[in-house]
């Protein structure tokens, strides 16, 4: 196969944002960044998107909080955090320094709290765009979260949107009868772009005591075992909505990830991967150049939204 | 903390279910400290998806060692692995067990597989200048394989059997509690189950010894980003769910709180 001479071209371009590629890191499951450092190039990736912040720091769930089913794990972490003031001492001057983009996932008790993180980072320098995340399924009862609803999903990104001056990203929750209705309601209610799917509500049993493996009881089930489902929801989604969408569910390999994009997302995020190996998402980058360049791809975009069904 | 992904595993020994593994891998032997772990990938995809916590059961500038005993998917599959079969290891980890110094005594309790780090500790106090005193216990004979090897390394060694086939019949925290008036030590170390260690905390905070613990979780990712292991921890600032992998997986045994 002939090789393409010039290098590929992996730039991603968001509308509201320049990517140096189409990888970005998924919160949670990324820290706040800089843990990684000793094992990658923070550099080299399309962005980070940090762990979720609430106002105040956050306890978090009581233990066990992870459990490994097949090609898959499952987590009730409960978003414990240091909160949006240690975060812009401590790290965020830290995480300025780097070249890539610094997405902050955005968590709430209520509304208030939401509009309250906004306001406090709109005050902040060295952050690219927030991730309004509206979909962790652990921190309420049964996995509430604005994201299982339209009307609370379109009424919360309104009023972050027109609080917030920078770009609203808005993660979505895959417990619901219809992705496509809940992005709708944040296309409509303005924001710049849709990520998913967050993990999916589950259950692990431990048969001789009959007791739930989580101390919470549920969790949110991520790694392989859900790419299909994500490719699904990714697909469905950005067949319908205008603004772009991030794909992300089990992506371990940059195979993985171009599957993402040609089911229709302009970007993607890795997340349990960084888990088992602390620098898959910069081999992931890598693998996505090798395959395009195998193929006589020149420019990584012109794979987004290729898949043929017809 | 390097990613060793093609370290050459050079000895496995058996014991039943007990395996210890000699690995070569110089940049983690060189850094390893006592009380350390290695994050190990048991399998190539993703069954089981995460790598395996263990602790280093020694080490030196060729690489280092593991022991463990067989209980579940992941050491299961690490038990089957040969000489010259490579592992993908990443370590030194987490912070360990501070080191006594020349001329003190040191108790090294070890309950089962978690007698693993011990042996490194124990080594490395005896280099100080330190006199460690082993004790060893488990539910039975099977339970402590490394007898053998601790007393020809040269340790003061005690052992005890909840069954009584050999040593002190009964849990190794009651004999800990019988020995300490003779054996006088300056700080407790210890590795073990759950309750061992909580009884054991119960036992050194009555004498009001030093006491460091290892605690055990499962762990998603062994370098705190994914905050999977907490144990309940007291700080300057009140209670809170302290990451075991950052923080410790050693603890200062006062600050540990049990459920």
């Amino acid at each position: 196969m002939a090789v393409t001479a010039k290098p590929v071209d992996l730039t991603t371009d968001l509308g509201f944002l320049q990517l140096r590629n189409p990888v970005l890191t998924a919160s949670g499951t990324f820290g706040y960044g800089l843990e990684f450092e000793p094992y990658l190039d923070l550099d080299k990736l399309g962005g980070i998107v940090v762990k979720g912040l609430y106002y105040k720091a956050r306890e978090g769930n009581p233990p066990p909080r992870l459990v490994e089913t097949p090609s898959g794990l499952i987590n009730a972490i409960g978003l414990q955090g240091v909160g949006v003031e240690a975060f812009a001492a401590k790290v965020l001057p830290k995480l300025r320094r780097l070249k890539t983009a610094v997405i902050v996932n955005v968590c709430g008790a209520d509304d208030d709290e939401y509009a309250a993180v906004v306001e406090f980072l709109d005050k902040q320098e060295g952050i690219a765009a927030y991730e309004l995340n509206i979909s962790c399924p652990n921190v309420k009862k049964e996995g509430a979260c604005p994201a299982l609803s339209p009307r609370t999903t379109f009424d919360l990104v309104k009023r972050i949107k027109a609080a917030s001056r920078r770009p609203l990203i808005t993660k979505l929750s895959p417990n619901v009868t219809s992705i496509v209705e809940i992005a709708q309601a944040a296309e409509e209610a303005g924001t710049d772009a849709v990520a998913l799917i967050n993990t999916l509500l589950a259950l692990a049993i431990d048969l001789e005591t009959r007791r739930p493996k989580l101390g919470n009881v549920y969790g949110g089930l991520s790694g392989p075992a859900i790419k299909p489902i994500a490719l699904r929801m990714v697909h469905q989604v950005a067949s319908r909505l205008k603004v772009p969408v991030i794909g992300m569910g089990g992506i371990m390999t940059g195979a993985d990830a171009l599957e993402f994009l040609v089911a229709g997302a302009a970007a993607v995020e890795v997340g349990t991967a960084s888990f088992v190996d602390p620098d898959a998402a910069v081999r992931i980058v890598g693998e996505i150049d090798a395959w395009c360049a195998a193929h006589g791809i020149a420019a990584v975009r012109d794979v987004v939204g290729t898949l043929k069904t017809a | 903390m390097p990613i060793e992904r093609n370290a050459r595993l050079r000895e496995v020994q058996s014991w039943g279910d007990h395996f210890r593994l000699i690995v070569d891998a110089p940049a983690i032997g060189r850094d390893a400290r006592p009380g350390q772990f290695v994050m190990v990938k048991v399998s190539e995809g993703s069954s089981p998806l995460l790598r395996r916590p263990l602790g280093i059961h020694d080490a030196d500038r060729n690489g280092f060692e593991l022991f463990f005993r067989v209980a579940g998917q992941g050491t299961e599959i690490l038990s089957r692995k040969r000489p010259d079969e490579r592992l993908d290891v990443i370590g030194p980890l987490g912070r360990g067990f501070t080191v006594a110094s020349k001329g003190e005594t040191a108790a090294l309790v070890g309950g089962g597989r978690g007698i693993a780090p011990l042996f490194f500790l124990a080594r490395a106090l005896k280099a100080s200048g330190a006199r460690p005193v082993v004790f060893y216990g488990g539910r039975r004979l099977a339970d402590i394989p490394l007898r053998d090897r601790l007393e020809k390394t040269g340790f003061e060694l005690q052992c005890s059997t909840d069954d009584g086939s050999f040593g002190f019949a009964g849990f190794v925290t009651a004999l800990v509690d019988k020995e300490l008036a003779r054996v006088k030590p300056a700080i407790v170390y210890a590795c073990g189950p759950d309750p061992m260690m909580k009884a054991l905390a119960a036992i050194t905070a009555k004498h009001g010894l030093a006491a460091e613990f290892s605690l055990e979780s499962i762990m998603g990712c062994g370098i705190g980003a994914c905050w999977g292991c907490v144990h309940r921890i007291r700080n300057e600032n009140g209670d809170g769910w302290v990451k075991i992998c950052e923080e410790g997986p050693v603890f200062p045994g006062e600050r540990i709180l049990w459920p």
